[in-house]
């Protein structure tokens, strides 16, 4: 990231949200490297950007085809690495081509030759780095908006070189180690599809069990499932999906009708009320020993400096505990012992020892033995030639708007983030006295606020197609009238997740936290004030 | 396919599998620079060769000479202005400050020569008698080793109340029967930490983690002139006011303890913070995904402060308000803890 | 950049100020009105906003000029329009003595108490004006004015000398000298917005220029003989004929003539000038410092003053021949009339084409910009000065990297002294080996001396390298005061004493090393024996510790030891004893010398131990 000429960052207020990776491309910022930020908000980190392009919610695929389009109508793709490493690009180009920069302006308001600046620089930029968050994935059409990114990078090859690259920025310390573990519906620990026989194989021999050889349901499958009555006990790992989910109500209402419902945390969340089981955990990070693996690979450990509380117990025991109680006497593992079985199973983990990780303070995955030092990036395979495994493939992907549309009735968009000293549903952030905090608001454009004769400070009752709730307002100049932000840092206050949609990407399962279509009524005013009228709902 | 199935959860999208893990390519390396030029220098008579680019201080601190240091940081720019690196290097008509000059072929230097104690010896004794130095081990084991006599300077002038709205350029008059001092009332306006600049030696490293070196969030920066210089907010606002998003790492790199977390100033001011009692563990960040690592302080079973290690490339010492300070919540589930 | 700005709407005063610079704002993402329909979508920024920040100091000063003290509304504007964190703009305001970051009223008046204002009667000046206005830097007059004692304002030939400034719509400031209070406080009073600019003193060569119109002048040939305003009457008297000149012949004819001529630099340092012009370090600005404020030194300022055509022309023909095509003159802030002189000069030549894209239609391209310092001694130290044009606090860098490598916005860099830079004029007129044969062998040219104190015809001298001390204070018309010299500054408040015993030195760099004196900017400051040198010591003492930036401990603390130990030493209650205070005394001065980062730190001392070498000032058990 600091040896880089060019950073995109498209749906990321990094600057908030990964403060120490940005960091990182401030460092490239400042060795000259340009910085463009794609977002619907000019967010704390579009001012440093040298263009902000602030799209319309939920027109990224618009805008990415365009630039597409726009490389290619330059003859600024690179022609080389497409013909040595990719297929497709004869569809691809045919399916962006209607995407001009009139039409792209059209669909997500950003000037024709902004994007037009944008789509030249990326393509002629030695390299380039494309980075991107939830603000690609909180969609309804969350995978194709990360392949229409990846086509881009494919097209100018700022892929598998250093200083180039495609980074998905996780937003948690381990979603990615969780998928390294396999904690995916339809992979075993390593990314081993389950799906495989043989690789499936491997692990029945080694957990002496018969491995189910179907995939499993993604969280947002859960629910349908549970919908659909096929689904009837959850057991739920530090995860708070009553207030983290889409369309708290709905989510309530399902997770009430579970028969059974185990959740397992290191602190009381509003979904352990809701438990039958409630178990105490330790803290991963600071009571427990094992690894985690951060956004980009980087498997490291974590270590136990203080005790758990009374009655909380670590993970591992817990979970010893439960397959004892299932019959199956794991006996006293420790997390280097459960590790070691990881590398044993998962090929690009087999190197990692713990002394290795101790001694290099961590290491990227893949690393395939004792002698692999990790990798740095990935795909550098595709610049050999001919190119090592099979052709990175161009998409075809179409813009389609948020699935919850704005009208007459709901006419603002409503999107929601983070900000920088608190963290998703707030369970941990909430504990300690940040001096930045305010309570939480609903953030206007000054514009709105003028047009609703709003003042800031003033509670209104914010509604959507599901639900209403009511929070203050406060105007804010980074947004553009009809944009509307709120976080979701403080459900208990703010049921932010009550007012969204669960409108999921079939593909990912992620449901469109950004895009919610709402209104905006003034409260009543209280009994006892005096003189002024009932003010009618605003248009 | 029928209708049914299609809306069966455990059947429906099949989207195409991912290539992971990726068929193995060649191991990614950084682009590798031409090999730099080997220089030779002489210290105190050994000849000594170092790679073209090396300072002083790493070139001297590779053979094991101990040169004290104040404002230099590994992780941040050389700002070269305690002076307490100085060292005497032939040619050259005053000495040179280790941190910040390169090494250059043929250098001769010096490094414990009478006139290098002297300079090294009256900067500690200009820190010590001019700021408090009580919270910094570092100051006071130099003081040992040079034989600093600061009270030769006289007894110490109160601490002043208005060093924020000194005029550039203007003192006030002084008969010289005490010592100047930069004493002042210690701030304390948020929650997570105190600045005490009474003990401040205006060494720049907070200025440069909160800017260009790290966070770049330019909160504060020196401001004023001459001795009143002091680092400061804009007019001084409180930090509630400012820029400050309160990563702490103002305090990761503060050597004197002129600024100080809330957790350790008010066990110190307890009497309560033994760092005999302490012990510290490298751990990972709870929060995003970028994987910082923090080194917990605890003692007595609590954690009573977050620092980071200078040498993990990913934080390089620094953190971000959550994971400096958000760790309150794994110590407020003693049972019966309330929630929130 | 993601900066935290103020909730504060500035006032139409405080946007016009900083507009005046930097014109209205392209978007209402900086200031302008917000356009949310045509910006809403796109916003511009980054690397292109963070290259204003040099316009910084020009902006700190519209605002103060117009306010009369940079206001928190201004502030803030100006770091919305920068791009610029407030607490960084703040560090910058703090930094310069002529800023005031509170509210001030809009007249100010500052009175030179310093050393060669001392011995013609700064003390009673600002003696009686206490009388009438009350103690400094309180307000006076219903709260219109406030006035301050000021370190040299470099108007040494005329002491004691004031500036005045009026901030306003139409600012404007003028000096008196010599001053008198009733002139001053007269001034400072006056009502209608005209009355202060007519009334200050302004130029005038017979006081300044004692020598002019003798024969056998170079570098002051011009003094007096010419309007310093008309391009014209330069022209007339053979103006812009050596840039001519210089083009006929060639850049690498001139940069080899610089060479040979043995010319250094006259700022003080005396570094090769032809080293510096070397076009293998390919410099891309060439800067003239003209931040002269050396106490007891103002030749500088007669020059731009008299003659202010010659330094751009200087400055032309310096950037030819080392192929800048940018050159700023970064000048003293107390000069308010150099830098109207300047200004127009510069303007004029514009127009005639001596600067601009193709000067005199040879193709080649060299513009000036005037920037003008604001109350810091320290910026005349050129690394300082760099930072200083660039929008950051004037402190010096660490040297190496010299200018030459990495110098204004980190690229390789000219730096040359006004009077170094006209000396280039006469090489190019006469060959750079007539110029050497000018002088003495180690010292080659003319040299100007700033001659002033207790002398009967104070002012600027210019004579060849090699006259003697006595014979240039004899060319000044002998000792005045009580005619009986005690003592001789030499180089200003970073120079050296020399006794009576030592005037047969002659004035060359050589000469006064011979003597372990220096010749520094060439300041000559005459004591009678009625001066108490101890209180001349004190007020140097004071002054570095002023002037010190604060930057590093041995200067930022040492300053201020040194300052505290002379206080004692006078007041006869040393610490212990007098002897151990010495002692005391020439370690500070040794750390100072041998551990500050910068010259200021490194000479702090200098005038004080050369005094105290030569007299016992403070006998032991006094």
């Amino acid at each position: 990231m600091e040896d880089t000429d060019l950073v995109i960052l498209w749906g990321s207020n990094a600057r908030e949200t990964h403060p120490i990776f940005f960091h990182h491309v401030l460092k490239g910022v400042r060795k000259g490297a340009r910085l463009y930020v794609v977002d619907p908000r000019r967010t704390s980190s579009a001012r440093w950007a040298d263009v902000w392009l602030g799209l319309d919610v939920g027109s990224d695929i618009a805008l990415a085809n365009a630039i597409g389009s726009e490389i290619i109508a330059a003859g600024l793709q690179n022609r080389a690495f497409i013909e040595n490493a990719t297929s497709d690009f004869g569809a691809y180009r045919e399916a962006v081509q209607p995407y001009t920069l009139e039409n792209a302006e059209k669909l997500t308001g950003v000037p024709a030759s902004v994007i037009r600046e944008l789509a030249h620089a990326y393509a002629r930029a030695d390299r380039a780095q494309l980075c991107w968050t939830l603000g690609i994935t909180e969609h309804h059409n969350a995978v194709d908006n990360v392949l229409a990114l990846i086509n881009l990078a494919l097209l100018t090859g700022h892929v598998g070189r250093y200083g180039s690259g495609v980074n998905p920025l996780r937003g948690q310390n381990n979603v990615q180690g969780g998928g390294d573990m396999g904690a995916l519906p339809d992979r075993l620990p390593g990314f081993q599809h389950v799906e495989n026989a043989e690789l499936r194989a491997k692990f029945d021999k080694a957990w002496n069990v018969k491995v189910p050889p179907k995939k499993g349901l993604h969280l947002s499958g859960m629910f349908e499932a549970m919908e659909l009555g096929k689904f009837h006990a959850l057991y739920v790992i530090g995860e708070n999906p009553l207030q983290s989910e889409a369309d708290q109500r709905r989510c309530e209402r399902l997770l009430r009708g579970l028969e059974f419902l185990v959740v397992q945390d290191i602190l009381l969340t509003p979904t352990g009320e809701l438990a039958h089981v409630v178990l105490p955990a330790a803290a991963g990070w600071c009571e427990s020993e094992g690894t985690v693996t951060s956004s980009e690979r980087r498997v490291q450990r974590v270590r136990k400096a203080v005790d758990p509380p009374v009655g909380a117990r670590d993970d591992i025991e817990i979970l010893s505990d439960l397959a004892g109680r299932l019959g199956h006497h794991w006996g006293r593992l420790t997390a280097e012992d459960i590790w070691n079985e990881v590398r044993r199973l998962s090929p690009v983990h087999a190197g990692m020892s713990y002394a290795r990780l101790e001694a290099l303070g961590g290491i990227q995955w893949p690393c395939y033995d004792e002698s692999h030092p990790g990798e740095l990036f990935l795909h550098s395979r595709l610049w050999q030639r001919p190119v090592v495994g099979p052709r990175a493939q161009f998409s075809v992907v179409e813009f389609e708007p948020p699935v919850d549309a704005l009208d007459e009735t709901y006419p603002i968009r409503l999107t929601t983030g983070r900000r920088l000293d608190s963290f998703n549903t707030g369970v941990q952030t909430s504990r300690y006295r940040s001096p930045l905090r305010e309570p939480e608001r609903l953030d206007l454009s000054p514009e709105d606020g003028a047009r609703y004769g709003l003042t800031e400070g003033e509670r209104v009752r914010v509604s959507s197609r599901r639900a209403s709730v009511e929070v203050q307002v406060r105007f804010d100049p980074s947004l553009r009238p009809g944009l509307a932000f709120l976080t979701i840092h403080f459900q208990d206050v703010v049921a932010t997740n009550l007012l969204t949609i669960d409108a999921t990407d079939p593909k990912s399962g992620t449901a469109e936290f950004k895009a919610t279509a709402i209104r905006i009524d003034k409260l009543a005013e209280r009994p006892g004030a005096q003189g002024r009228a009932r003010l009618q709902p605003a248009p | 396919m029928d209708q049914r199935d299609q809306k069966d959860p455990w059947l429906s999208h099949q989207p195409r599998p991912p290539v992971i893990p990726t068929p193995r390519g060649p191991v990614p390396v950084p682009p590798t620079f031409p090999p730099r030029r080997q220089l030779s220098l002489t210290v105190n008579g050994r000849k000594v060769s170092v790679a073209e680019g090396t300072t002083l201080l790493e070139a001297l601190r590779g053979i094991g000479i101990d040169t004290p240091t104040l404002c230099y940081l590994e992780t941040l720019t050389p700002v070269n202005v305690c002076r307490i690196c100085v060292v005497e290097v032939e040619g050259s008509r005053t000495l040179v400050p280790a941190c910040s000059r390169k090494v250059e072929e043929g250098m001769v230097v010096k490094t414990d020569t009478e006139r290098v104690r002297l300079s090294r010896r009256l900067v500690v004794e200009f820190l010590a008698s001019s700021v408090d130095v009580s919270t910094s081990p570092q100051i006071q084991a130099y003081m040992n080793r040079y034989g600093a006599r600061p009270q030769r300077f006289g007894p110490a002038s109160p601490p002043a109340g208005h060093r924020d709205a000194a005029r550039a350029g203007y003192h006030e008059a002084t008969d010289g029967s005490r010592a100047a001092t930069v004493g002042q009332p210690v701030k304390k306006d948020n929650e997570l930490y105190y600045r005490d600049y009474g003990k401040c030696i205006l060494c720049y490293k907070c200025v440069e983690a909160c800017g260009t070196d790290a966070q770049n969030t330019f909160a504060i920066a020196v401001a004023g002139h001459g001795f009143e210089a002091r680092i400061s907010t804009e007019h001084a606002i409180p930090l509630p006011e400012s820029a400050c998003v309160y990563c702490g790492n103002c305090i990761g790199v503060c050597p004197t303890g002129a600024l100080m977390f809330a957790s350790e100033y008010e066990m110190r001011q307890s009497g309560t913070w033994d760092e005999s009692r302490q012990t510290q563990t490298d751990t990972i960040c709870p929060y995003c995904g970028v994987g910082c690592t923090t080194t917990l302080h605890v003692q007595d079973g609590k954690i009573v402060k977050v620092t980071s290690p200078l040498d993990k490339d990913v934080t390089r010492g620094h953190l971000c308000v959550k994971g400096r300070f958000g760790w309150q919540f794994v110590q407020i589930r003693d049972p019966g803890s309330e929630r929130r | 950049m993601d900066i935290h700005l103020a909730k504060i709407e500035p006032a139409l005063e405080e946007r016009e100020a900083v507009n005046s610079v930097l014109g209205a704002p392209e978007s209402g993402w900086s200031g302008g009105e917000r356009r949310i329909d045509l910006e809403g979508h796109c916003a511009f920024g980054g690397h292109r906003s963070q290259a204003q920040r040099h316009l910084l100091l020009p902006v700190l000063h519209a605002i103060q000029s117009r306010l009369g003290w940079i206001t928190p509304g201004a502030l803030n504007y100006t770091c919305q329009r920068l791009d610029l964190p407030p607490a960084e703009a703040y560090a910058v305001a703090s930094f310069y003595g002529l800023f005031s970051l509170t509210p001030r009223p809009r007249r100010v008046l500052h009175i030179c108490d310093d050393i060669a204002c001392m011995t013609r009667g700064a003390e009673e000046l600002c003696g009686r004006v206490e009388q009438r206005l009350g103690p400094p830097s309180t307000d006076t007059l219903d709260g219109k004015a406030t006035w301050y004692r000021s370190p040299c304002l470099g108007l040494c030939e005329r002491a004691p000398a004031a500036l005045i400034s009026f901030a306003g719509e139409r600012p404007c400031e003028g000096v008196f000298a010599p001053a008198d209070p009733n002139r001053i406080i007269a001034a400072l009073q006056a009502e209608g917005r005209d009355a202060a600019r007519e009334s200050p003193d302004r130029f005038d060569v017979k006081a300044s220029v004692p020598q002019a119109g003798q024969p056998g002048l170079t570098l002051l040939k011009r003094a007096g003989r010419i309007d310093a305003e008309s391009i014209d009457d330069y022209r007339a008297q053979g103006g812009f004929e050596t840039l001519r000149r210089a083009f006929s012949l060639g850049r690498s004819w001139v940069v080899r003539e610089v060479s040979a001529s043995g010319l250094v630099g006259r700022g003080g340092a005396a570094f090769p000038t032809g080293k510096k012009w070397d076009p293998a370090n390919r410099p891309v600005y060439l800067v003239c410092n003209a931040d002269e404020s050396e106490p007891g030194t103002f030749k500088d300022r007669v020059v731009m003053e008299a003659d202010p055509f010659s330094v751009i022309e200087a400055m032309t023909i310096a950037g030819y021949a080392t192929g800048c095509e940018r050159g700023y003159l970064y000048l003293r802030g107390e000069y308010p009339l150099a830098g109207e002189r300047l200004a127009h000069a510069v303007t004029m030549a514009r127009q005639r084409g001596f600067l601009g894209d193709d000067i005199l239609g040879q193709g080649v391209r060299f513009d000036v910009e005037i920037r003008r310092g604001a109350g810091a001694y320290i910026c005349g130290e050129e690394t300082a000065l760099f930072n200083s044009i660039e929008g950051y606090r004037g402190e010096p860098r660490n040297k190496p990297p010299f200018p030459t490598q990495f110098g204004l916005f980190g690229k390789p860099t000219v730096v040359n002294n006004v009077e170094t830079l006209i000396n280039v004029l006469l090489i190019v007129e006469k060959g750079g080996e007539r110029f050497a044969t000018m002088g003495t062998s180690g010292s080659t040219g003319p040299k100007l001396f700033s001659v002033s104190g207790h002398v009967a015809r104070p002012g600027v001298y210019e004579v060849p390298f090699g006259a003697t001390l006595r014979q240039l204070i004899e060319l000044a018309g002998g000792v005045s005061g009580s005619g009986r010299l005690q003592a001789v500054l030499l180089g200003g408040a970073a120079g050296t004493f020399v006794s009576p015993g030592e005037l047969d030195t002659p004035l060359t760099f050589e000469g006064t090393r011979a003597i372990g004196a220096v010749l520094g900017s060439g300041a000559v400051v005459l004591f009678d024996d009625t001066v108490d040198l101890r209180k001349v010591l004190l007020r140097i003492a004071a002054f570095f510790r002023d002037e010190s930036c604060g930057q590093c401990v041995p200067c930022r603390v040492g300053t201020v030891r040194q300052e505290e130990l002379l206080q004692r030493l006078a007041r006869g209650r040393p610490i212990g004893s007098t002897e151990e205070e010495l002692n005391l005394l020439k370690e500070i001065a040794q750390a100072m010398r041998d551990a500050s980062i910068c010259g200021l730190g490194q000479t702090a001392s200098s005038a004080v131990e050369s005094a105290l070498r030569r007299w016992r000032l403070f006998p032991p058990g006094a």
